[in-house]
């Protein structure tokens, strides 16, 4: 399927369009944008909040123009309250609205933890069903040029560990959309964390509504001697390491989550079945986080290895601001490809 | 002169305090406007939150202070920093991302620190600061020492929780904290209206049971007056102080350009403001009256520019952190 594919470049990409008439690309950050817009206009209960979503710029794009579109009413500023207007937000949800809030940073999350665990995730639960919070929480993960310690950091671990939360990290333009309509009609709270890194990637995108079911991975490149598990920027990573091992005849099959709560276990554990061994590659810590779950699930499905799991995450350490310090920070492909070469490295190996 | 500072209610001050007042201003205008100049050339890798017309709030707050008064402040800190007595130079290197900055070149122009002159940190977490300033104070006073602490943040930290329960606490512990609401009526690109009903935010004061100032932040003098009023309580024990100042920022939220040209702001709204320069202020009204002559104005402006050259020649000329320093400092180790 096109829109399960991760492209390498926009060349790549648009190599594909031509070669496939009747196919559309847009990017990562229309593709929210279209999302929201089909939202806006086909619920009455949606609405949209969040510091900055009628700014010029819109949120880096994924909410430009919308307040003219949909009026000031559905599509409002906030006040710079984070966990207040969360508050208000779960309030509104659990009155039948269904609202959309945008966190510019991850990192302002932990302002609005009160009201994101002890009240959105527990509502449906402490009341035995009565009422539901249909609320989605976007945010997004910045990185580089000094964005340092306080503007950097991929917090999805935290809300994975409380039951009641649902948590999304697409990758591509297709799911960004998929994913965001499946999020606002699933009636639960569900935390959509966006990389800043992949707003221009490319993909394609059908024009209609469509949803990308909660909780299900995909397999975006089927192999035989590794399985790598990757979520969000990582799953770009994943792919070129993937290709770059190719060369060296070990032949990856790159999974991305897409959802990490409910995690789609059986996916991976089929996958790992057939590989025997595996990495999991995400953009945050390592300690009680994607990894840790991931490499869990399989242990605990008793499948054989051939290799010891292995992870690649970001060093024990909030984010430096220095360049020299940043580039030693942040893995990527290269560090994908060096953990498959050390899997690969044990046990035989099928040419 | 005397007449316009008896109007102010400054009757005592001295031609000293005049000069350090202007010169604290120009000192933060210039280092600011080096910035300007040279974050084109991009080696400061990081985001810079400049402060280009609103320097009479830090320098009229500080001139106030003593070396072991505790400062807070937010990402827009480079002003407070200065005013408060921190050096040019780690400050540069801090944002040319140097191992001989403030932070070793781990936290960048956001997070700069100054703790040998009372700077305790920055957060760019809005209104990350508040709550910290209450805490040192809540320290210094179970300390029984005689410490002020200003903290200082924007309109946009007005709107968070953590101001109104660090302002209770405040109050209730009657503790020496002057908090400084730089009012520059801008969160980014949303204006104070679209954020808050009231717009008094001096008044919230009342309701702590505290005295809350509302002055012109660009008028030093004013703001040197209610700080005077303001640390003057808290050193007497008599609890905490809200200042408003009203100001503007002239540059974009992020970076060294004008945000006019991209439709954030109006432009006629800043021509007003540039024209409300407290530095073109101060120092016309200083020498209309001649409580300063220019050669005095130009021996300070040619000091300051000694400083702010040699500050960037050591940024420059400082090696970056070896990449072995990522995971020192996550955690404190004894005897460092
Ligand atoms: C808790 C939190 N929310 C949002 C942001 C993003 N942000 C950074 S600075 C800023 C505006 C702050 O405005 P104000 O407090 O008035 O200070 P100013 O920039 O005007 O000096 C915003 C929204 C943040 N850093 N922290
Ligand atoms: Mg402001």
């Amino acid at each position: 399927m096109p829109w399960t594919k991760i492209y390498g470049s926009r060349t790549e990409f648009e190599k594909a369009l031509k070669d496939t008439p009747g196919l559309r690309g847009i990017t990562y950050k229309e593709a929210i944008r279209e999302a929201t817009a089909q939202l806006l206009a086909s619920d009455k209960s949606v609405f949209v909040i969040g510091e900055g979503v009628d700014d010029s710029g819109g949120v880096f794009g994924t909410t430009k123009g919308l307040q003219e579109e949909f009026g000031k009413e559905r599509v409002m500023d906030s006040p710079l309250a984070e966990n207040g207007v969360t508050g208000v937000c779960v309030g509104a949800a659990a009155a039948g609205m269904k609202p959309i809030l945008v966190h510019m940073r991850v990192d302002f999350l932990p302002i609005s933890l009160d009201q994101i665990v002890n009240h959105a995730a527990k509502w449906n639960y402490m009341f035995g069903g009565t009422v539901n919070v249909p609320l989605v929480i976007r945010s997004i993960i910045g990185r580089g040029w000094g964005s340092a310690a306080q503007h950097s950091q991929s917090l999805q671990a935290m809300f994975m560990n409380i039951p009641g939360l649902r948590v999304i990290m697409p990758a591509t333009p297709y799911d960004a959309k998929g994913l965001l309509i499946a999020a606002s009609r699933d009636g639960n709270p569900v935390i959509m964390i966006e990389h800043r890194w992949l707003y221009d990637h490319v993909g394609h995108v059908p024009e209609e509504m469509y949803e990308v079911p909660l909780g299900k991975a995909s397999v975006r490149r089927s192999g035989k001697d590794v399985t790598i598990v990757a979520v969000s920027h990582m799953a770009h990573e994943a792919m070129q390491a993937a290709e770059a091992l190719a060369a060296e005849g070990i032949d990856a099959e790159v999974i991305d989550l897409r959802t990490l709560k409910p995690m789609d276990s059986s996916t991976v554990i089929e996958s790992v079945k057939k590989t025997g061994r595996l990495i999991v590659a995400d953009t945050g810590w390592k300690e009680c986080a994607v990894g840790a779950e991931v490499i869990a699930k399989v242990a605990e499905a008793g499948v054989s290895l051939k290799a010891p799991f292995m992870r690649v995450n970001l060093p024990e350490a909030p984010t430096p601001a220095s360049p020299a310090l940043e580039k030693a920070y942040y893995p990527g492909k290269d560090d994908i490809i060096e953990a498959a070469r050390k899997t690969a490295g044990h046990g035989e190996r099928k040419a | 002169m005397k007449e316009i500072l008896s109007k102010y209610g400054l009757n005592t001050l001295t031609k000293k305090i005049l000069l350090d007042l202007y010169r604290s201003m120009l000192r933060i205008r210039m280092f600011e406007e080096k910035i300007v100049e040279l974050y084109p050339e991009q080696e400061m890798k990081c985001p810079v939150h400049l402060c280009i017309g609103q320097e009479a709030i830090a320098a009229g707050v500080c001139a106030h202070l003593f070396k072991n008064d505790y400062v807070f402040s937010n990402h827009r800190g480079h002003g407070h920093c200065l005013a408060k007595g921190a050096a040019m130079a780690p400050l540069m290197a801090e944002f040319y991302g140097k191992e001989t900055g403030c932070s070793s070149g781990k936290g960048g122009s956001m997070h700069i620190i100054d703790a040998a002159n009372g700077i305790l940190g920055t957060s760019a977490i809005v209104g990350g600061g508040i709550p910290m300033g209450v805490g040192a104070a809540l320290a210094s006073s179970m300390r029984d020492e005689e410490r002020v602490t200003v903290v200082f943040f924007g309109d946009g930290a007005f709107d968070e929780g953590a101001f109104y329960e660090s302002f209770n606490f405040a109050s209730l512990k009657k503790l020496p904290v002057v908090f400084v609401c730089e009012n520059n009526f801008y969160a980014t690109n949303s204006h104070q209206s679209a954020r808050q009903s009231g717009c008094r935010i001096s008044e919230s004061a009342a309701s702590f049971d505290s005295r809350g100032h509302c002055v012109d932040g660009n008028d030093v003098l004013a703001v040197y007056k209610a700080a005077q009023e303001a640390v003057g309580l808290g050193r007497k024990g008599g609890g905490p102080s809200l200042i408003e100042a009203k100001t503007y920022r002239w540059k974009g939220h992020v970076g060294p350009e004008e945000d006019w040209t991209k439709g954030c702001r109006p432009k006629e709204e800043l021509d007003y403001w540039k024209e409300q320069c407290p530095i073109k202020r101060f120092s016309n009204l200083l020498l209309e009256k001649g409580a300063l002559t220019t050669e005095e104005m130009e021996q300070a402006k040619s000091a300051i520019n000694a400083e702010l050259t040699e500050a960037v020649e050591f940024a420059k000329a400082s090696p970056y952190p070896h990449a072995s320093r990522l995971l020192e400092d996550v955690y404190h180790k004894a005897g460092k």
